[in-house]
């Protein structure tokens, strides 16, 4: 019994520890911000990467999901008569909740596992040692700039997601099923809010980049030196950042909706 | 001179462990200024931990370390940054930028800290590339090198700083004959040519020692003998004796410590 009590207040103690960790990384890196603006090609390069790398992905997946939810809209729609409002639903669904979510979690298994992998790398083969004896520091030059690149990208992918998917639920729901076009857009544009709707959807982005990149770009600088401990790093970030952005998904939802 | 300006670093007393296990038990040692130095001892006596140390990449429990004057645990992070711009370092896989070419990786210490105009940074570049033997290896990346050829890369960017001090974390393991004779020669070289101090750590023994002027032998946690190659050669230590020889028995046991033989394989039962 004691042993269990010892157990559980062992595995709490960990998570308490590793989350301190966490947040004095996290200061460590906030506070490196500041020199970016010294050499902004650092981030340009870091937003190529993380951002327009997962741009494909991004665009394909929105406008499929877009054409989804315009199917399953139309058919339910059609129901009562209301099957015009069909982009409203397709453009509400994904700048509130699919569009923000979605990219979230595509950007934590494309950029975010990426991201692990590389620093976690740089730590297996010493690179970031090296860089520290070269007077160099890493969250000047590793951490800081990636974090950046994060924080800015996942807003503008969640953005272009649900563009793309509006796009989508128009090509299926004009092109294919017949809705009305001007009915399609003016409808959606009619009930979609920019501020309330879009600029939330918005700050639900800023925060899951937040979040994914923070988890990632800790993962990495903390894994264990060999393959395996990387291996494993990229899968945790994968898995915590997909529960983060659910979890977090709901309580910005509650907040703001 | 006195010893304080002879020597270049100075550790007193260190103590150092890493979970359980005490690595450094009251390390005192001094590394001599201008002169190539090896660090000897057994696998896992902590010869890369004590590089760390002296470059302030890991804390002391108790004890010094003063570089050039400086006590390493006393500095301020951008005094430390300082000191490291001073120190060179050569890391056992090289530790070159993997997304960067071997130029770029040679000129990364002088963007990152000066100025320069680009002509000047391409000049000095070459210098080094040309001095390890790579002028011609410049445009290629990192993972099309040979480990010798990366370890000499590693050491022209260690060296494009005009540092006082390089470290060699185990400069010759796993080289071929050919590469390790380069690496010997660049060494040895170089310490001479640019009044260089040299601190080297590592497992091969007559290589390390034939271009040593002064060597240290730790384990456990102490150092066990020091003086120059000649010194340690007639050594009266066995347990000397036995690491220079590489006799796989004596002081140092071939067996880890474990129960009485016998009691265990008559007694039965493993406890």
């Amino acid at each position: 019994m004691i042993d269990l009590v010892q157990r559980f207040g062992l595995f709490w103690l960990n998570i308490l520890a590793s989350l301190g960790r966490a947040s004095m990384f996290l200061a460590q890196m906030v506070t490196a911000l500041p020199s970016l603006l010294k050499r902004p090609s650092l981030t340009v390069r870091e937003l190529y990467s993380t951002g327009v790398k997962t741009l494909s992905i991004i665009l394909v997946s929105g406008l499929f999901v877009g054409m989804v939810l315009a199917l399953q809209g139309y058919n339910i729609l059609i129901d009562f008569g209301q099957e015009n409002r069909t982009g409203t639903l397709v453009a509400l669904t994904l700048v509130r909740e699919l569009g923000p979510v979605v990219a979230g979690l595509l950007f934590a298994g494309r950029a975010g596992s990426a991201m692990t992998a590389e620093i976690g790398l740089m730590k297996a083969t010493e690179q970031l040692s090296g860089l520290e004896m070269m007077a160099v520091d890493p969250f000047k030059r590793v951490y800081a700039p990636r974090f950046l690149a994060g924080c800015l990208s996942l807003p503008m992918l969640a953005a272009m997601f649900s563009a793309i998917g509006a796009f989508g639920g128009y090509l299926l729901s004009v092109e294919v099923l017949g809705v009305d076009a001007s009915a399609y857009w003016s409808l959606m544009q009619s009930s979609v809010s920019f501020t309330s709707d879009v600029g939330n959807g918005l700050v639900k982005g800023a925060v899951f980049g937040f979040v994914v990149t923070w988890i990632a770009i800790f993962q990495g600088a903390e894994c264990i030196p060999t393959s395996e401990g990387v291996s494993s790093a990229t899968t945790r970030t994968v898995v915590y950042s997909s529960l983060a952005i659910l979890a977090l998904d709901f309580l910005l939802t509650a907040i703001m909706f | 001179m006195s010893d304080e300006q002879k020597a270049l670093v100075q550790i007193r007393d260190l103590h150092f462990s890493r979970g359980s296990k005490n690595i450094f038990r009251g390390l005192t040692v001094d590394i001599p200024r201008g002169k190539v130095t090896t660090i000897l001892g057994p696998s896992g006596t902590g010869k890369t931990t004590l590089l760390k140390m002296i470059g302030g990449q890991l804390p002391a429990s108790k004890g010094t370390i003063h570089v050039d004057g400086l006590e390493v645990g006393k500095l301020k992070r951008r005094e430390l940054y300082e000191l490291r711009k001073r120190l060179g370092m050569l890391f056992q896989s090289g530790a070159l930028l993997t997304d960067l070419s071997v130029f770029e990786n040679i000129a990364f210490p002088l963007r990152e800290h000066t100025r320069l105009p680009e002509s000047l940074i391409s000049h000095l570049v070459l210098m080094r590339l040309h001095a390890v033997g790579l002028r011609g290896a410049r445009d290629l990346s990192p993972s099309e090198l040979s480990g010798g050829m990366a370890r000499r890369a590693a050491l022209a960017r260690a060296l494009v700083f005009d540092p006082m001090m390089i470290m060699y974390d185990e400069p010759f393991t796993g080289q071929d004959p050919i590469s390790m004779g380069i690496l010997l020669e660049l060494i040895k070289t170089v310490n001479g040519a640019l009044g260089l101090t040299s601190l080297m750590v590592s497992h091969d023994l007559n290589e390390a020692l034939s271009i040593s002027d002064y060597a240290v032998i730790i384990s456990e946690g102490v150092v066990v003998e020091a003086g120059s190659p000649e010194q340690l050669r007639t050594s009266d230590s066995e347990w000397v004796q036995q690491f220079l020889q590489g006799k796989p028995d004596g002081p140092v046991p071939f067996q880890a410590a474990a129960p009485d033989y016998e009691t265990e394989l008559l007694g039965g039962v493993r406890s």
